[in-house]
């Protein structure tokens, strides 16, 4: 493969592990024992087996006639939406929590944003009979109130954090905080592609199982063996890392991600890594960040709190570097504009995130023979809110 | 010859070294904390460049951060806060902070800032000793910058000693497995840490910090390395009775009391 990590766990100049010493063994520990864990036969067997009978899958790879007729082209929609937990982010925890049993852990400790990850952590943790501790920034915990409930109703106990700006990324300090001061049993479940080696690796790895479907629902239906695009949302990039890993070395894929422009790139309130920052080092990983001159870390904004993160996964600021990856943005208004066409025409309710996908199928041209895989990460359950007071400001 | 070494060559116990965050309690205490400091007894100052998001710090440091953030400190001013400051003082300065502002800052404009200001070293956690070497210790060199690592409970002897060979100066030892922040006096458990690294036989001397919150814990410290750091304990003062020489000049003479 043309765009793997290397040894030493950078993706080109990106990736690395900087981490403060205390965290070397923790990290050393689990750079060594990952790869072959997640090879080994018996992991591959319990995974498979939990990603079928417990999580759902494979979730459908849906044509979407009426999008498609919208769109003039076809389109494709993998439905992440419907797995268990209601997006993507359960085939991560899946496989995380498979590891940290087989490294003797009894604790795990994860960061949550809008509270996703942390609802996904919160149940293979009730599953597997571990401790479950879950950092979430206070104003998140305020304005996720659902997810907090379900987290606890699962056993997990939730922290609310009260330093920075008390979001995802302070959330996510606080995370490895506490794995820096409890090394020994705990295991830290990161959800996003992002973090110091191996865990964009890992977690690439471990969502690859979409890009792997993808291959065989499209040969199925199609007869096809690649799409000539796939379109998929990204903030830290764990969906789209997953959705483009087995079609990376096929050059004819186009691969598109679309990042959140909140109220637009040039505004100050948008949370488009790729479009408005520069290389630094976040959460021990260097990548593109969002920060000021100064080389402060920057607060982002976006309607949709899965994409609500300063950084992006180093593998993503490589393959941009690359010309891999095209990378778009969506405003909040574009992808609520998105969101409400798919329930109309196809009957779902896509999560915030996933509707920033769908909202560059607008910004794009495709033949009326192009094979276009738009990923829906995640249901809109959670996003309730949101789409109602949209509805109402826009008389839909 | 570099202030730390020659600190070192003239003291090898009871090393007091004082952290505090550059722009905290307000954004031009820089050098009256540093020259009250100086004028207290302590034996090096290590200034703490404020960064958004301190992984390695516990409440007390995560405050006085985005405190001082909030005031406006920068590297950039900082580093002009400080030209002068030699002048006015002679003992040890470094810089302690994460990589992220520095990369953005240039490392080699860090490096010529340092030497240009009297820095004579920085203690930068999230720069891994690996890419130290690789990328930047030429550059260090280059302005006789001293690059100071760190070792925890959980380095083994391998890797202490691997530390040793790139350190300069001294070698952080890390005293428990936590974030900086103030906890009550040592375990048993941290002791026999203390005796093991010390067995260990390192060409460096040692510092102890993260926990030294007392002149009870600091006198312990003092056993088993050269000296101790305490950061966390002298923010607090900082925040109880605000920047006042009075205040420094006895927190160190306190602190230095039950040697």
């Amino acid at each position: 493969m043309m765009y793997k990590i290397d040894k030493k766990g950078f993706y080109g100049e990106f990736g690395g592990a900087f981490i403060p010493e205390m965290l070397y063994p923790n990290i050393r520990e689990l750079q060594s024992e990952y790869l072959q864990i997640i090879g080994s036969d018996d992991f591959r067997e319990e995974y498979y087996s939990l990603l079928r009978n417990y999580a759902g899958r494979p979730s459908p790879l849906y044509y979407a006639a009426r999008l498609s007729e919208h769109y003039k082209t076809r389109i494709f929609l993998k439905r992440e939406d419907l797995n268990h937990t209601g997006a993507h982010k359960i085939n991560n925890t899946i496989g995380q929590i498979l590891i940290a049993r087989r490294m003797g852990k009894t604790r795990v400790v994860a960061e949550t944003g809008a509270g996703q990850h942390g609802v996904a952590a919160a149940t293979v943790c009730a599953l597997a009979g571990l401790k479950c501790v879950v950092y979430m920034g206070k104003l998140d915990v305020e304005r996720q109130a659902p997810n907090v409930q379900r987290m606890r109703m699962l056993g997990a106990e939730v922290i609310p954090v009260m330093s920075g700006n008390m979001t995802l990324k302070d959330a996510t300090n606080e995370a490895i905080r506490d794995w820096i001061s409890n090394p020994a049993d705990t295991y830290y479940m990161i959800g996003s592609v992002v973090g110091p080696h191996p865990y964009p690796d890992l977690v690439t790895k471990l969502q690859s199982v979409i890009s792997e479907e993808i291959k065989i629902q499209l040969q199925e239906q199609t007869g096809r063996k690649n799409p000539d695009s796939i379109i998929a949302c990204v903030g830290g990039g764990s969906n789209a890392a997953g959705s483009f890993y087995h079609f990376l070395d096929e050059k004819e894929v186009k691969l598109i991600a679309v990042e959140a422009a909140g109220k637009g790139t040039e505004t100050g309130e948008s949370a488009a890594t790729i479009a408005i920052g520069s290389p630094g080092i976040i959460h021990g990983s260097r990548t593109i960040l969002m920060q000021n001159d100064d080389g402060q870390i920057t607060e982002p904004y976006s309607v949709s709190a899965g994409l609500d993160y300063p950084g992006i996964g180093p593998l993503f600021a490589w393959l941009n570097e690359k010309g891999r990856v095209i990378f778009e943005n969506a405003t909040d208004k574009e992808a609520l504009d998105a969101a409400f066409l798919l329930m109309r025409l196809e009957g779902i309710i896509p999560a915030l995130e996933s509707a920033h996908a769908l909202a560059a199928l607008g910004k794009m041209t495709f033949t009326e023979n192009d094979i276009v895989v738009v990923i829906i990460s995640g249901r809109g359950d959670k996003d309730m809110e949101a789409f109602v007071r949209y509805a109402e400001q826009n008389n839909l | 010859m570099n202030r730390i070494d020659k600190l070192f060559n003239a003291k090898n116990t009871g090393i007091l070294s004082v952290y505090f965050t550059a722009g905290y309690p307000s954004l031009d205490s820089t050098t009256e904390i540093i020259t009250n400091l100086a004028r207290g007894g302590a034996d090096m100052v290590e200034i703490g460049v404020p960064f958004s998001d301190p992984l390695a710090d516990g409440p007390v440091i995560q405050n006085s951060s985005s405190r001082a953030l909030r005031n406006g400190m920068s590297l950039k001013l900082l580093f002009s806060q400080l030209e002068g400051i030699r002048k006015k003082v002679d003992i040890p300065l470094l810089l302690m902070g994460y990589l992220n502002p520095v990369l953005r800052f240039g490392v080699e404009n860090f490096c010529r800032r340092c030497a240009e200001t009297g820095i004579d070293g920085v203690i930068l956690p999230d720069l891994p000793p690996e890419i130290y070497v690789e990328q930047y210790r030429t550059l260090f060199r280059k302005y006789n910058l001293f690059n100071i690592l760190l070792i925890s409970p959980r380095t083994d002897s391998e890797r202490a000693h691997f530390i040793d060979s790139i350190t300069d100066g001294f070698i952080y030892v890390v005293s428990s497995s936590s974030v900086t922040g103030v906890k009550p006096g040592f375990t048993g458990e941290q002791e026999s840490y203390f005796k093991r690294t010390v067995s260990l036989n390192l060409s460096h001397p040692l510092l102890i910090g993260f926990g030294i919150s007392s002149p009870e814990t600091f006198s312990e410290a003092c056993r088993y390395g050269s000296g101790a750091i305490t950061g966390s304990a002298f923010i607090r003062m900082l925040e109880k009775e605000g920047c006042n020489g009075s205040s420094i000049i006895r927190f160190v003479k306190d602190f230095k009391r039950k040697l």
